[in-house]
């Protein structure tokens, strides 16, 4: 059983929001959609769903022609970023909505809400109104509600992006299992997410999506160690990998005319010529014989601070392990790793990642 | 602090009440005075300081032989066109308000909001210039001086006034609840019926609000468009006035006429402040 979608195009306007999309999902996977805001994830799960019909191409679900087939005939199941419930229902109504919608008998209906209930932390909930929840609560009401319909097919759109962290955290966790309780049900499930590190820690396929357009799929680790191309390492990495334009030229990697490095041995074999250098912002790193760069600004995140850096026309993010305040055009002197650069082609394919053979 | 704040919100709201509800006392009081009692200078107080009669009320309620106006069918007249008016408009104000909200339409240069607008500017034109256009319709219906008249011209009154309401409040209604209910199986009616609909009520109570008291207050079209057969009651009490402005009865006219419009507005408001529903939409 797969869900097979085929030449996709979606172009409402000028621009394309879906653009030649092919992909294959497997049931019982999982599959995270990566890709920045707009970058057309939504969209691409609404088509799945129907609620969206596409200009060209076709999906096929079972062997079944799944653009013929009505949204409220589909069998899916969907989450929003934004926490969408009906109102006028009381939180176990909710639920059971989608199971009273299919004449389910009550008995079982009463046996699929609980146990959904169960899944989701909700027990004691029942009878709750869904204004009187906090958004992680309402949040669990949908998820309930999608997992109760056992749907062949789950769409989650940025389920937890509208909460605050450490709900964000905990949730993220009972989703894993979730999945894993889940895919004994063979159904597929398809993650939507700009958060890269999310993206990582669901451990399923990602497929990575940008203006509409599939850039890469493949494990994460495939995704995160060799992305296929410069876009695609800037949208994996948060903060994104640093791409900047360079020079080689006789075993040196030129950045600008005060900062050039010597290339490692295994960048030996690379030709002369024009590249653009990829170095994730962990791969920088303070040192008194190091370049320097003029502090634009810095920003503190958990345990860590984000610098960003700037050598004349040259432009980097530095995340530095530690927290500290640094002021805005003060001096620090930074390195990067050699053993973890990555190099493009000016077009933007990978030409050398730190991790190929 | 805090307690100066309260002393002062206090303060306010109770002159705010004073403010409102003392002309409502003199309206009382007056309409249970006589000519001598309203002319004999400043009297507020019955029996203490003027000997109240009730002269005033049964002019309302006296048939004309015996010198009173008879309210009591108009007032229903009234009551009747309203609700039915009221209820048809929020009906097919509500559907075309979701429509208009949720489904693109296109015909040229013509879109949603010049659909909107096109109903909202029903009510920018003055009742006068609509009153030949009426008068011309109803009688090639045959439908002058009849109550049906009546409710078919209020509707055109009143649903742009839904319309408007409904649409705006849909559009702050999240797409996604409807989408939502299509994917939890509704087809696109039952989500509008099982979904959208319940969780319409406030919106659809404030439009009704709306509606019944632009539909009660009309005087005009009432006056153009009936005759003898049937009165409305703004048209009815004009039949008060004769040489001598007889205060008394108008102030108890005025009372009646306020009744049902405050007893509408404590319902609603008693609605709307439930909050369970207002606040359930984003």
């Amino acid at each position: 059983m797969s869900l097979m979608l085929n030449h996709i195009s979606f172009k409402p306007s000028e621009e394309y929001h879906l653009n030649d999309i092919s992909l294959r999902f497997d049931s019982g996977k999982m599959y995270t959609i990566l890709g920045r805001t707009l970058s057309g994830k939504t969209t691409l799960l609404k088509t799945i769903a129907g609620l969206q019909t596409p200009d060209s191409g076709s999906i096929n679900f079972e062997d079944t022609d799944f653009l013929s087939i009505p949204v409220w005939k589909r069998n899916v199941a969907m989450v929003y970023q934004q926490f969408i419930n009906y109102p006028h229902l009381n939180v176990r109504d909710n639920v059971a909505f989608p199971l009273k919608q299919r004449k389910m008998d009550e008995n079982l209906i009463e046996k699929e809400v609980q146990e959904a209930m169960e899944k989701v932390g909700l027990i004691g909930f029942e009878s709750r109104k869904i204004q009187e929840l906090s958004g992680g609560q309402q949040q669990r009401v949908a998820l309930a509600r999608s997992l109760a319909k056992k749907a062949k097919i789950l769409l989650l759109d940025e389920p937890l992006v509208n909460l605050d962290y450490k709900l964000r955290e905990g949730l993220r966790e009972e989703f894993k299992k979730l999945f894993n309780v889940s895919d004994e049900s063979n159904s597929i499930l398809i993650y939507a997410s700009t958060d890269p590190l999310e993206a990582m820690q669901l451990n399923g396929d990602i497929i990575v999506i940008d203006e509409g357009k599939i850039l890469q799929t493949g494990t994460a680790k495939d995704v995160f160690e060799n992305p296929a191309t410069a876009k695609v390492a800037e949208i994996t990495n948060d903060p994104a990998m640093n791409i900047n334009k360079c020079l080689i030229q006789d075993n040196s990697l030129i950045m600008n005319d005060s900062v050039q490095i010597q290339i490692p041995d295994e960048l030996k074999s690379v030709p002369n010529g024009k590249y653009l250098v990829g170095i994730r912002a962990t791969d920088i790193y303070l040192d008194d014989q190091g370049f320097a760069f003029d502090v634009e600004i810095s920003e503190i995140s958990g345990s860590e601070t984000f610098l960003h850096l700037r050598n004349k026309n040259l432009k980097c993010v530095a995340t530095i392990e530690e927290v500290k305040t640094y002021n805005t055009n003060e001096v620090v002197k930074i390195n990067f790793d050699k053993s973890k650069i990555y190099l493009f082609e000016e077009s933007g394919d990978l030409r050398h990642s730190p991790y190929q053979q | 602090m805090p307690k100066l704040y309260t002393f002062l919100k206090y303060f306010f709201v109770v002159l705010w009440a004073c403010f409102v509800i003392a002309p409502f006392l003199w309206a009382i009081s007056t309409s249970f005075k006589d000519f001598n009692s309203v002319t004999g200078g400043a009297t507020y107080i019955p029996w203490l300081q003027f000997e109240p009669t009730l002269d005033g009320w049964s002019v309302l309620f006296k048939p004309g032989s015996q010198g009173g106006i008879n309210i009591i069918g108009p007032y229903f007249n009234s009551i009747f066109v309203t609700l039915t008016a009221s209820l048809i408009s929020i009906v097919l104000g509500t559907l075309a308000a979701y429509a208009l909200s949720r489904y693109t339409f296109k015909a040229g240069i013509v879109k949603n909001n010049d659909i909107t607008f096109f109903f909202i500017s029903q009510r920018i034109m003055p009742p006068v210039v609509l009153s030949i256009p009426f008068f011309i319709f109803l009688s090639s219906l045959g439908l002058l001086d009849s109550l049906a008249g009546l409710i078919l011209v209020y509707i055109v009154l009143l649903m742009p006034i839904a319309v408007w309401i409904m649409v705006d409040f849909f559009n702050r209604v999240p797409r996604e609840i409807d989408e939502t209910a299509l994917i939890d199986g509704c087809n696109p009616f039952q989500a509008f019926f099982k979904v959208v609909l319940p969780n319409s009520v406030p919106g659809m109570l404030v439009a009704g609000l709306f509606c019944i008291i632009f539909g009660w207050i009309d005087f005009f079209f009432a006056f153009i468009l009936t005759f003898t057969k049937v009165q409305l009651l703004p048209v009815k009490i004009v039949a008060l006035n004769s040489s001598i402005t007889p205060w008394w009865s108008l102030s108890a006219a005025a009372l009646v006429s306020v009744a049902p419009l405050i007893i509408v507005a404590f319902i609603v408001e008693r609605y709307l402040s439930k909050g369970n529903l207002s606040g359930a939409l984003k």
